[in-house]
């Protein structure tokens, strides 16, 4: 604001004005299916999925592993070169503990998200996913995770076919 | 390049719901700009617009729906959009134009009408995650924020109150602002036990969602010169961006908003922000998004923010200012129209007319934008 200008234009409409109807609502209900393509990288990334294994992509330029995995580097601006099965297990590199769904509204029981470094691929190469079996409080950056699988007849090849990543048993 | 003067500045209220369609917040907000510099629509020979998603208006193609309001019919138009990085990169935008000698003057306006989304416009950012190895998993925008400040947290021993000094700051300052949506008097505890959205962020940790506009008249130096005796100047700017493969980041540090500034403060000649600049507006819709772009705008060394917040530099009283105008924290978070409105605060602070939120002898500040997946950086610099 400036103090040369004495008056800002803007009219609120209030939390009271909505419950009075004074604000028409319309919904849409609209329908779009989305055929996405998976992409090389990701298509082979998902079909390890299905297997029970996770695989990343090496750059032999700046000897790298990527994960997730993709056909070309892009430090590099390169061809990838080769696919590196990696481990089911990993690091947490950070967490949060969700209350909330993707539409704001609150959730029956949070949810621990985390990025987890994987074991095998190069250092901060983490993939999105959740935590199970251990309670919010108990997680810890660094700490050690393995993958729980869903059984084989019902993976499909998709980020899903890993339940979550749980505290990493001592074998 | 030419010299780029800004010369008018205007904005509307911020608030949760306004009557105002964006169009008509964008002629608010544009008129106050042209009045403020004196000019009228046929002094306007270009037009940059800001606004973010169109899946917030729910309306295809904003930039066309925006333009009869931002004064762009019949001129030539554009829409840049980089996220929350967009209201810094519009006013960029409309530096080309005129840097460039292409064009004298160039009216910038960024909009943002958050409200026609129900139940909640976060809704709308589901589709920024990769479809195939992300949105399964039930993301939400608030996922990547509250895991970069945890990882922030961890890497600098930061807390979450000193994390929360800055919401009680901001929003403190932003009583101060007859624009402000959300300015309050808080303290600490206030916000540890606000509501848990996605922990460690709090409510009260968040910026809200927002209607408004904002905007600002650039020109050349010598139609600068024809208008006012007392021109503000963009001395640099500079925009940058990281990967989208988010996971594979560092998320402690914003490397991608370092090299924006080193962009901006060569452009600048300035070697020492923080000796050389006299206040900042930070990107803060987190609050722990000030202290992390403190850092990354080179004002202090990594892991400092905390300290210097806890220390009182950044009160609007303080050695270095950070967000007198009382940032999104406090003034609101129309998400395009909150970095334009940044921009108007330092022009406004470096012309003196900043009222009760009056930074002493400010000659100098640097500004920023920060969006997509926590991806990009866009800084300008003004000095009077
Ligand atoms: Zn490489």
């Amino acid at each position: 604001m400036s103090s040369k200008i004495a008056k800002y234009e803007g009219t609120e409409i209030t939390p009271e004005d909505l419950r009075r109807e004074r604000y028409l609502m319309t919904t849409y209900h609209t329908s779009l299916s989305y055929a996405w393509s998976s992409g090389v990288a990701t298509g082979k990334y998902l079909a390890g999925l299905k297997e029970g294994e996770i695989w990343g992509r090496r750059c032999n330029g700046c000897e790298r592993t990527l994960v997730p995995p993709r056909m070309y580097c892009e430090q590099c601006f390169r061809a990838t070169s080769s696919w590196v099965r990696l481990e089911d297990r990993g690091k947490v590199v950070t967490y949060s503990v969700s209350y909330v769904n993707s539409d704001a509204s609150r959730r029956d029981q949070p949810i621990i998200v985390a990025v987890i470094e994987i074991a095998g691929g190069s250092p901060m190469m983490g993939i999105l996913h959740l935590l199970g079996e251990v309670a919010p409080e108990k997680v810890r950056v660094s700490m050690e995770v393995e993958a729980v699988w869903k059984s084989q007849q019902d993976r499909e090849g998709a980020i899903t076919d890993i339940v979550y990543f749980r505290p990493r048993r001592k074998e | 390049m030419r010299r780029v003067a800004v010369i008018g500045a205007g904005m509307t209220l911020f608030r949760r719901r306004m009557l105002e369609t964006g169009r008509e917040l964008s002629y608010e907000a544009s008129k106050m700009a042209l009045d403020a510099a004196g000019m009228t629509f046929k002094d306007v020979e270009s037009v940059v617009l800001g606004t973010a998603p169109d899946m917030f208006d729910g309306v295809h193609m904003k930039g066309e729906y925006l333009l009869e309001g931002a004064g762009g019919l019949g001129k030539p138009n554009s829409r840049v959009y980089v996220g929350g990085g967009t209201g810094v990169f519009t006013p960029i935008g409309g530096w080309w134009h005129v840097a460039s000698g292409l064009f004298d003057s160039c009216l910038v306006v960024a909009e943002e009408k958050m409200s026609p989304l129900h139940p909640h416009p976060q809704y709308a950012f589901w589709s920024i995650f990769d479809h195939t190895t992300e949105r399964p998993l039930g993301v939400t925008l608030l996922w990547i924020f509250a895991l970069e400040m945890r990882r922030y947290m961890h890497v600098h021993n930061v807390t979450e109150e000193d994390i929360a000094l800055v919401a009680v700051k901001n929003k403190m300052n932003a009583l101060d602002h007859p624009c402000a949506q959300i300015a309050a008097k808080i303290t600490v505890d206030d916000v540890m036990k606000s509501e848990k959205m996605v922990w460690p962020v709090k409510r009260l940790d968040v910026s809200p969602p927002s209607d408004g506009a904002a905007a600002a008249v650039l020109v050349s130096e010598e139609v600068a010169r024809k208008y006012t005796d007392d021109p503000v100047w963009i001395d640099g700017v500079g925009w940058n961006v990281d990967s989208q493969y988010w996971t594979n980041r560092e998320l402690c540090y914003p490397a991608y908003l370092e090299s924006a500034a080193k962009m901006a403060y060569k452009m600048a000649k300035i070697e020492n922000p923080r000796k050389q600049l006299d206040f900042a507006e930070v990107y803060d819709p987190f609050d722990y998004k000030e202290l992390h772009h403190m850092e990354g705008l080179l004002l202090c060394g990594k892991g400092e923010a905390a300290k210097l917040t806890r220390d009182g530099v950044t009160q609007r009283n303080g050695e270095f200012p950070i967000n007198p105008s009382g940032g999104l924290l406090g003034v609101g978070n129309p998400i395009a129209a909150a970095g334009m409105m940044k921009v108007c605060e330092l022009f406004w602070q470096l012309r003196g007319e900043a009222g009760k939120r009056q930074v002493q002898n400010a000659e100098r500040a640097v500004t920023n934008g920060w969006g997509d997946l926590m991806q990009v950086g866009t800084v300008l610099t003004m000095k009077r």
